[in-house]
């Protein structure tokens, strides 16, 4: 007997609800923007500026007595957050002490640091020192590595368009990109709205997703080539849902096997990266979803060229045959 | 048919048995860490760390003989957020240069002027902005003829960009001959400061012994140091950060008064001697020696037992050092590092060894450091830090620990739910992915990459991944059987029909890892390194090994019907 997530032969109808569900893709997209361009990302150090003081003590965090003990050294907007994590034993209390970016080109002032230091060695002798992790990024390079993020994230979706226009055809190209779109501007949202601090791993998060959503996006097109071949009497619709139908079973699985891991890397992998996970388990249901709901979808809309009376026609290009 | 050559078989498995063989050593990281070290200790005279250095003979043999020479010994470096340690990045301020190279072009410009003081007059250096030369002469009528003079000073760079340019620039403006390093000559010059300024960082961190660290140029004006082992960034900056300029300059007074007017060619430096507090020295502002010309340095006790750095002349500088203390018998000269004057004491005798020491204020740690940064060398110009990051080495092994619980739990979930979803054929495409594993680590051995906090969680995404490409041929498999072809032929048809859309999704997967490999810096290059060397063991085993263990499994049993 055999797990089966998916029915052994399924034939939904994927586009009977179109409307529907490009209108909530579009209306979440809407959101997403908003909530990003108002509410803004909570941008970690990478990007700010700034310096990060992670602290670990045996007695637990009062984060007003340590804003208390900190506020004599005057060293402006301070935020002091609780770290808490399934991983800690009881002993261990962990909070992150963020400073603002402090005048000129440098990172961090040594005096900074001392200072911090030994406000805390006062108020709490249980602390470790020196402290876990200090952090620290001067203006001039947040300015420029931000500058880097977006470009990288532009590159990947360019490099893919021109990737999917050469194996299939300039429809399957932007309907991935639009799903890419939708993935990214989606997970931008996400971060905004729930203000989860977004730093450079972030952009590697990004750039993930945008090649997992892909990856799913490009099996359900390589199989919409072939059946446009082969049901070549066929509306472009129900080849469409013949495709994802039949290559759901897949899709499922290899979503599932893909949130195993990572929601073990979630719960167990500890609290430096858990942002960077939960941007990819996102990433894993939205591009999912988006290269069924968005990317075929938008095929759909756009058409594909279908005469197939000539030989050469039927698969956009010279590249599209290759098979390697 | 489904078959597969002999030789095909054996070039699979030999390819898979060499990357689990080079992905070995990591099973035992510690012990071949030190047979590594140890190996390079006693190979080479020269301990690679601090800890190596203190073994006994005896321990080092052990720890040589821990690992057997005929294994790979490769291992995958671990990053700085799991190892624990410093990076800095900094920004070297090469225009500090400038005004170094316009005083050696003064003594060549006051030189040639002077033999044509009939008809320009006298000559006088000026005050100028930072990089530049302003000469006046006191006649106005030979401004043209001095130029021409000055121009002659200029000679051809000699680079790839600057070809047909000269080294310096003039142009006169009123009675004032304004000098400047060429655009050329910049660039050549900012090169080989920062060239001089890694030179010198990396003697400075060999000098403390620490493994690995990694002092590279980045961009036009940049450094890359990252420490691993160090307490923190703030240790690092100060064994860096410090110009460590030395030098001796000649005392014409002493004053309290830190705004008195020092006169021409003079400059007043405060004493941080605390017995001399307060006060400030005037002094000549060209050294009569420098630390450029400093042979060796150590740290000693002077004779009343307090912390000392002793020092020694290469023969130039012994023998300027000798000239000019046997001609100042009885007056002061100023012992001056980094613009601050360390001490002043009055010449009792000609000093002729090129040898002596300096007694300050300090402690003992301060005295080795001071030293090391002696021998290491001045940096040529000061930097900024503009990024500095630290990590306790508890923090990086607490990371390491996480990363591999969450590793092992993600590996038997999927292992599992691939059993219960394939069955016999789950069980082989979990073979493939336990070697895929393996061989991630194989290549990453292999060309010594490291692996960073986000690279493992690259690889627990590998892992959920992988098995895309196994789950898109057996899927394939299962809906060729559903047309009733037969066992063997569904499989060949499925590994082949399944190939286009593996390739394709995999293939622009790569992309973005390449790209965020180019684009990325540090934690993020090591996240698209372990995703993209997973993508192509993925790849490598879903297409070869599992056709293998397939092709050999149906050969053996010869089933009728599959169930996949």
């Amino acid at each position: 007997m055999r797990l089966k997530l998916v029915p052994q032969k399924t034939s939904w109808d994927f586009f009977s609800r179109a409307k529907y569900t490009l209108g909530l893709s579009v209306l979440l997209i809407i959101v997403g923007f908003a909530s990003f361009m108002y509410q803004g990302l909570n941008y970690g150090i990478d990007f700010r500026g700034g310096t990060t003081i992670r602290t670990e003590s045996t007695t637990p965090v009062d984060v007003a007595a340590m804003r208390a003990a900190l506020e004599p050294a005057g060293l402006g907007d301070i935020s002091i957050t609780e770290v808490f994590d399934p991983t800690f034993p009881a002993d261990k209390n962990v909070a992150m002490i963020r400073i603002e970016a402090q005048e000129g080109d440098e990172a961090v002032k040594g005096a900074t640091v001392q200072a911090v230091e030994d406000a805390m060695r006062a108020l709490d002798p249980g602390m470790t020192f020196p402290f876990p992790s200090v952090e620290s990024v001067g203006p001039k390079v947040s300015g420029e590595l931000i500058q880097t993020a977006a470009i990288a994230v532009v590159l990947a979706i360019l490099a893919v368009l021109f990737y999917i226009w050469l194996r299939f055809e300039w429809q399957f190209a932007l309907g991935a990109v639009a799903a890419l779109v939708h993935d990214v501007v989606l997970t931008l949202g996400v971060f905004s709205e729930l203000q989860i601090k977004f730093d450079l791993a972030i952009i590697a998060a990004l750039l993930t997703i945008v090649g997992y959503s892909l990856n799913d996006t490009v099996v359900v097109f390589d199989r919409v080539r072939e059946n446009l071949r082969k049901y070549n009497k066929k509306d472009l619709k129900d080849v469409l849902n013949i495709s994802i139908n039949e290559t759901l079973s897949r899709t499922v699985m290899t979503s599932v096997t893909t949130l195993l891991a990572l929601i073990s890397l979630y719960i167990l992998g500890g609290d430096v990266i858990r942002g960077f996970v939960f941007a990819m388990i996102w990433g894993v249901i939205v591009g999912t979803y988006s290269s069924v709901f968005v990317a075929s979808a938008i095929l759909l809309y756009l058409g594909v060229k279908r005469d197939w009376s000539k030989p050469d026609a039927n698969a956009g290009n010279q590249f599209g045959n290759v098979d390697a | 048919m489904l078959q597969m050559s002999l030789f095909q078989k054996v070039v699979i498995w030999l390819t898979v048995a060499v990357g689990i063989l080079l992905a070995m050593p990591n099973g035992f990281y510690t012990t071949v860490e030190k047979h590594n070290d140890a190996l390079a200790f006693l190979e080479t005279g020269i301990s690679p760390n601090a800890e190596t250095s203190q073994l006994t003979p005896q321990e080092l043999e052990a720890n040589r003989a821990g690992w057997p020479e005929f294994l790979p010994s490769s291992l995958v470096n671990l990053g700085l957020d799991l190892r624990g340690g410093a990076h800095l990045l900094a920004e070297v301020k090469v225009e500090d240069v400038y005004d170094d190279r316009m005083d050696g072009y003064w003594l060549e410009i006051r030189d040639i002027l002077r033999t044509e003081r009939d008809s320009i007059g006298t000559i006088r250096r000026q005050n100028a902005p930072q990089g530049e030369l302003r000469v006046t002469v006191s006649d106005p009528e030979g401004i043209q003829q001095a130029l021409t003079l000055v121009r002659s000073v200029a000679t051809p760079v000699v680079s790839l960009t600057g070809v047909g340019s000269n080294d310096i620039e003039a142009r006169a403006e009123g009675n004032t001959i304004i000098v400047e390093l060429s655009e050329a000559e910049r660039i050549a010059t900012n090169d080989r400061t920062i060239q001089q300024s890694l030179e010198i960082i990396r003697r400075r961190v060999d000098e403390v012994g620490t493994r690995e660290p990694t002092i590279q140029r980045q961009g036009e004006r940049r450094i890359l140091i990252q420490v691993p082992g160090i307490g923190s960034a703030q240790e690092l900056k100060t064994l860096i950060g410090t110009t460590a300029k030395l030098t001796f300059h000649p005392v014409v007074s002493r004053t309290t008064n830190a705004n008195e007017n020092p006169g021409p060619r003079n400059i007043i430096y405060p004493s941080i001697d605390p017995q001399d507090a307060g006060s400030f020295y005037i002094l000549e502002q060209s050294p009569v020696v420098t630390g450029e010309e400093l042979a060796d340095s150590q740290p000693a006790f002077d004779q009343n037992g307090t912390p000392a750095v002793t020092f020694r002349f290469n023969p130039g500088g012994a023998r300027k050092f000798g000239i000019y203390t046997a001609e100042n018998v009885g007056s002061p000269f100023a012992i001056v590092l980094d613009e601050k004057v360390i001490s002043a004491p009055v010449i009792r005798e000609a000093i002729t060894g090129g040898s002596g020491q300096i007694s300050g204020n300090f402690t003992v740690e301060e005295s080795t450091n001071l030293a090391v940064l002696l021998r290491a060398g001045a940096l040529p110009a000061e930097m900024t830090f503009l990024e500095e990051r630290t990590i306790g080495p508890e923090l990086g092994q607490d990371s390491i620990d996480a990363g591999k619980i969450a590793c092992i739990v993600a590996f038997v979930m999927v292992l599992v739910f691939m059993f219960l979803s394939y069955g016999t054929f789950g069980i082989f495409a979990n073979i493939a992915l336990i070697l895929n594993v393996g061989m991630i680590f194989g290549l990453l051995s292999l060309i010594g990459a490291t692996l960073t906090l986000p690279g493992i969680a690259g690889i627990v995404l590998t892992i959920g991944m992988a098995v895309d490409a196994n789950v898109l041929i057996f899927e394939r498999i299962r809906e060729e059987l559903k047309t009733s072809k037969g066992p063997a032929r569904a499989i060949e048809l499925g590994y082949e029909k399944a190939l286009s859309a593996i390739l394709d999704a995999n293939i622009t997967t790569f992309i973005t890892a390449v790209i965020l490999f180019a684009m990325g810096s540090g934690p993020v290059r090591g996240f698209a390194i372990t995703l993209g060397f997973g993508i192509l063991t993925s790849v490598f085993t879903a297409i070869y090994v599992t056709r293998v263990i397939i092709i050999t499994w149906y050969e053996r049993k010869r089933p009728k019907t599959i169930e996949v």
